[in-house]
């Protein structure tokens, strides 16, 4: 297969703008004969969906969740970049374009990058325009913060509720045309196949979580923005329902899937505390700015705590290793978050870690409470703070927060060219359904800038230059056989599950899976523990499909059979994430091959072999993927080994 | 509706207090006497008098209809009992308390206003007064000497003060008059004036049972 | 507290479907760690149903870190528990003691059916929003975010409103069953920011409508939405929207902006 990722030629500065201006156009008139669907409704589905209707397109919304409005990315907390120089202090569409590609440690598409950063500042307009709350300064201008491991003040922010806050706007954006009956939205569905006709996406089968029944809905495109598969962790600071179950089905039918093994890490999470625990909780990153992240020195020290015969305090400084002040000086807490996370990693396995679990280092705010005042930290970080004590039971104030590393987001996804396409014509992927804008690692509060940008500003031009050609097409029958068979094949699937009824449930299953990828395919991953993956998940395979009990019938509402369901195409997954992270042997980004680092420990990328994106075909269940590179080239920015030291 | 109403019935009390604290001016009554015939003989009084018996019942019939409709939303109650209420007593059980205060109402009416209207009221005449005027004072004086009639008035006007708790600062929140900066003055004012006018209202029962015990 | 377990008994609402009749049922279990939330705790139980072959409690739930708004229950006669400022996924279990009972029903009001069991369907809320909690603005239509400059005091006055999650716990927590916290946030947030003004007449009036519609009460002031709402948005929102509501009326006929803000 030829990957053809339709990168415009010109110079980089200018290429979107070109492009603008030369996609074919979609008349009025033809636009309301056009049909679209958005799969999923957080920032990038939402804000598709509500542009595309602006437009005049016809638009169907899904989405698993009871409102539009809970999808995922409400859960982000930290804030939004844009290249605004607000703050005078320096930024610029190049700066945010340099910063992404560096710190995506040079794994992503220079044109999709640029492109990304241009459209930023466009995002912010247009969220203060549709009344979202972002924090302000006495003038009454719009406030930044510096974020994760930047060196300008280019974040927006809106408290602790940025993602709620954007996808607010992002919905009732999305409601208008609801009650314009440009969009029609339908609620606790789930697409279950993907259907195509002569080769092309014409439409979806929906299930409807309530009754059980499958849907057919067809449509002229199909544009998938269902979010990240972090879950595959089964521990993760992902949403509980958050699957990659459409992602799949596209996959299964041909759509190549991107860096499947680029997942991030976040540093600041809270730890895990028991066996029960269902999903782990982010902690802001904005905590780095004040906080300071250190274990105790000594190994014994370190044991009397987790025994609990030691105090934080009880260790004078002379006790205390500051890690990441001590190992990079120039940035020190600040980071990026893989760098950060692995070396809490790395210190714990060697036994330096705070928690019963001994997964656990300290974030403390001593110093920031002395120098600052605890109002002034009350201020900054009030709501964390009470989060945090709700759910430990432990007053940061009083007591250094512990914090562990969380599979917090997934730079993989579907692979998709300039134009947002995936390889099969006529479906789309954005925001973290796709792969392409955040390389081997996503720099802090680029998640939201980039699904609102694909949703905003650039799906709504792209889709046209598909859809232009499409007028002359009807939207297929639903009774077309394409539809009838794609709706036995969800019949089937669900069907297979319920008569299995063996003797573990799903969510057994799932947090076996999660164990596998956390431990072989998590933060360091090595190629003899890759291949040991493999053959785990082959068995977890055999044994999910043999041993799996999902309670209940097919046409009613049983959340146990759609999660059996999702947890099928996550083992299927994982068995695709070992395999992309076997093949690339290089350290990078979120990747780190213990084979491939530095004398002092850093990752060590191999641009010459692996400055490609890997891009995976399906072939079954059972046979082994085939892998496609597009290579990367980089005109404008030089590749260099990333530095925080 | 209600917050119009129940405002309105609000600043009855506050005249209404004003006009019968003259049974306590110990001077017979004659004060109390002179008031009241002014109060029958007046058309204006009349008047808001016939709007306050209208407002009474739209009080009352407008609160029937919310709580139908606070049934019709939530049909199926809830089974479990919770340890610690977030909202107040009064302002959960303001139809318990209004239905009290009406019965109140209906003895109240019947006891005074109608015996001073259709029944046969003694009358006096005083020195230097143009016509004899009903003896109010000598009614009131006869029903209060009953301890379960005063106490029973007394009753009413703690139901009262915790009706009024709610009903005040609620009706200034209806009509939109709260917010941060006036909530608190609103509440105090109205917790004051909740605690202040019923408080008023029965001491004069309960002064006049005294005077009838012979203190 | 550490490695600590509680024996509970549960009582939980059971409803097949929107149609049929429910009924409590009693579940006893023997382990629940105290550092387990509330949610986890029905994982267990449910893990505990599907292994002795019975039917697994449905109930909403998705992000359990209290912001998505998709977790309900009644718990113990309060909204998302006994927890001020919590929700019910961020109630965790050392909040109850050993051998407790604890009565789980789902939010009850005529506009929230019960799908089933514990599960609401809470689309009215959906409804009430797209009858106006929005600024017409066109993507791409906007001009310079920092143009309009608003004061510090609304912006964050405006986020305190739009801080509400629609998780419907003043619906279910309000003896009428009134949506007053959440319509009257919804419109504060627009009336607080010169955004929302050009079409604050309109959206005050189509919202309240909408909301009658669904079947929710009336607002009686009686404060419980404000004591159970997980994220603290105030009653001074309802107090704002009978102004903005009263306003709007009395100047009815005219299309022009009415501004109101304290």
């Amino acid at each position: 297969m030829k990957l053809d990722s339709k990168i415009p030629s010109g110079p980089l500065a200018e290429r979107w703008k070109h492009y603008r201006s030369t996609v074919p156009l979609v008349s009025p008139a033809n636009k309301r004969k056009l049909e679209v669907i958005v799969v999923g409704t957080g920032l990038a589905g939402a804000s598709a969906a509500a542009s595309l209707a602006e437009l005049g397109y016809k638009v169907k919304t899904f989405c698993f969740q009871d409102s539009p409005r809970r999808a995922h990315s409400i859960a982000a907390q930290g804030g939004i970049n844009a290249a605004k120089n607000y703050q005078n202090d320096g930024d610029s569409v190049y700066r945010l374009f340099y910063d992404t590609i560096k710190g995506g440690d040079y794994r992503a598409r220079e044109a999709n990058v640029h492109r990304l950063a241009e459209v930023s500042a466009s995002i912010i307009d247009q969220c203060v325009a549709q009344g979202v709350p972002f924090a302000r300064d006495y003038g009454g201008m719009l406030d930044n913060r510096s974020f994760g491991g930047t060196q300008v003040s280019r974040t927006f922010y809106a408290r602790g509720q940025t993602g709620q806050q954007l996808l607010l706007g992002a919905y009732s954006a999305l409601n208008r045309q609801i009650s314009k009956k440009q969009v029609q939205s339908f609620t606790r569905h789930e697409m279950v196949e993907l259907v195509m006709v002569d080769g092309k996406a014409r439409g979806i089968i929906a299930k409807n979580l309530v009754t059980g029944e499958l849907e057919r809905h067809s449509a002229h495109a199909v544009v998938l923005a269902s979010g990240g598969y972090g879950n595959v962790f089964y521990l993760s600071t992902n949403a509980m329902g958050s699957n990659v179950t459409a992602a799949w089905k596209a996959h299964r039918l041909g759509a190549l899937f991107g860096n499947p093994c680029f997942t991030q890490i976040h540093p600041t999470c809270l730890p895990q505390a028991g066996e029960y625990q269902s999903k782990l909780t982010l902690m802001s990153e904005s905590l780095r700015n004040d906080g300071r992240v250190w274990v105790p020195s000594r190994v014994e020290d370190a044991q009397a705590i987790r025994e609990g015969r030691l105090k934080a305090s009880d260790l004078g400084e002379d006790r205390r290793d500051y890690f990441l002040e001590r190992k990079y000086p120039a940035y020190g807490n600040l980071v990026p978050r893989d760098v950060a996370s692995r070396a809490a990693k790395e210190l714990c396995d060697a036994g330096h870690g705070v928690a019963p679990t001994g997964l656990a280092v300290f974030l403390d705010f001593e110093d920031a409470i002395r120098r600052l005042g605890r109002s002034t930290i009350s201020a900054r970080y009030g709501n964390l703070f009470e989060m945090y004590e709700k759910i430990t039971g432990d007053n940061p104030y009083e007591t250094p927060m512990k914090i562990y590393p969380a599979v917090h987001y997934t730079m993989g996804g579907l692979w998709v060219d300039y134009e947002l396409m995936t390889t099969i014509p006529g479906l789309y992927a954005i925001g973290e359904a796709n792969f392409s804008d955040h390389g081997a690692n996503r720099l802090g509060a680029s998640a939201l800038m980039q699904g609102l940008a694909d949703g905003y500003f650039v799906l709504p031009y792209t889709i046209g230059a598909y859809l232009s050609s499409e007028i002359r097409h009807a939207v297929p029958s639903v009774d077309h056989p394409s539809f009838v068979e794609a709706e036995q094949r969800a019949l089937d699937f669900q069907n297979r599950l319920l008569a299995i009824q063996g003797k573990r449930s799903a969510e057994s299953f799932h947090r076996a899976l999660g164990k596998i990828m956390w431990e072989y395919c998590g933060m360091a991953r090595s190629a003899e523990g890759l291949r040991h993956a493999l053959g785990l998940l082959e068995s977890l395979h055999q044994e999910f499909w043999s041993d799996v009990l999902v309670p209940g019938s097919l046409n009613s509402y049983n959340p146990e059979l759609d999660k059996a369901h999702r947890v099928a195409d996550f083992i299927e997954l994982g068995r695709l994430m070992v395999w992309d992270a076997l093949t690339r042997e290089e350290s990078c980004g979120g990747h780190f091959r213990v084979e491939h680092q530095t004398p002092e420990g850093e990752a060590l990328r191999d641009d010459e072999e692996f400055a490609f994106v890997s891009a995976w075909e399906y072939h079954g269940p059972d046979k082994d993927p085939v892998m496609h590179r597009e290579a990367l080239n980089f005109e404008e920015v030089h590749l260099t080994q990333r530095s925080y030291k | 509706m209600m917050a119009l109403t129940g405002l309105f019935l609000i600043l009855f009390l506050v005249v209404h207090l004003i006009g019968n604290l003259q049974l306590l001016a110990g001077d017979g009554g004659r004060r109390f006497n002179e008031y009241s015939h002014f109060m029958s003989h007046s058309l204006l009084i009349q008047t808001v008098s016939k709007l306050n018996f209208a407002f009474i019942i739209l009080h009352v019939l407008y609160s029937l209809w919310l709580s139908r409709q606070a049934h019709a939303a939530r049909p199926q109650g809830y089974e479990g009992k919770p340890a610690l209420q977030t909202a107040t007593w009064s302002s959960r059980n303001m139809g318990i308390l209004g239905t009290v205060i009406l019965l109140f109402l209906i003895v109240h009416l019947k006891g005074f206003w109608y015996e001073l209207k259709f029944g046969a009221v003694p009358s006096i005449t005083y020195a230097g007064a143009p016509e004899p005027l009903h003896n109010a004072y000598q009614v009131v004086r006869a029903a209060y000497a009953q301890a379960w009639y005063a106490g029973f008035y007394i009753l009413s006007m703690v139901f009262l003060g915790f009706h009024l708790h709610h009903g005040f600062q609620s009706a200034f929140h209806t009509l939109g008059l709260s917010n941060y900066r006036y909530k608190p003055l609103i509440r105090t004012v109205g917790t004051v004036f909740a605690i202040l006018v019923p408080m008023l209202f029965a001491l004069i029962p309960a002064v006049m049972h005294l005077q009838s015990l012979g203190y | 507290m550490e490695n600590q377990s509680l024996r509970l008994k549960l009582r939980v609402w059971r409803q097949a479907s929107s149609q049929a009749k429910g009924a409590f049922e009693m579940y006893e279990l023997a382990a629940v760690p105290v550092h387990a939330s509330f949610l986890e705790m029905m994982d267990l139980l449910n893990e505990q149903l599907i292994r002795e072959g019975k039917e697994p409690v449905a109930f909403d739930h998705d992000c359990r870190e209290g912001i998505c708004g998709m977790c309900s229950l009644y718990i113990n006669g309060r909204a998302h528990g006994p927890q001020r400022g919590t929700t019910t996924c961020q109630l965790h279990m050392r909040h109850f003691q050993d051998g407790e009972t604890i009565t789980v029903e789902p939010f009850r009001a005529a506009a929230f059916p019960v799908l089933k069991d514990l599960a609401v369907n809470r689309s009215a809320f959906d409804r009430i929003q797209q009858a106006g909690g929005y600024v017409t603005v066109n993507t791409g239509n906007a001009p310079d975010g920092n143009a309009v400059p608003i004061p510090k005091t609304d912006a964050d006055e405006a986020f305190m409103s739009a801080a509400c999650i629609g998780c419907g716990a003043c619906v279910a927590a309000c003896k009428n069953a009134s949506a007053m916290l959440f319509v009257s946030a919804k419109v504060s947030q627009y009336a607080l920011l010169p955004q929302g003004q050009p079409e604050h007449r309109e959206r005050v009036l189509s919202m309240v409508e909408a909301m009658d519609m669904e079947g929710f009460g009336h607002c009686t002031n009686t404060g419980a939405c404000e004591a159970e709402c997980p994220k603290g948005i105030s009653v001074e929102n309802i107090a704002r929207l009978n102004r903005s509501y009263l306003a709007a009326q009395l100047s009815g006929g005219g299309t022009s902006a009415v501004a109101t803000s304290d």
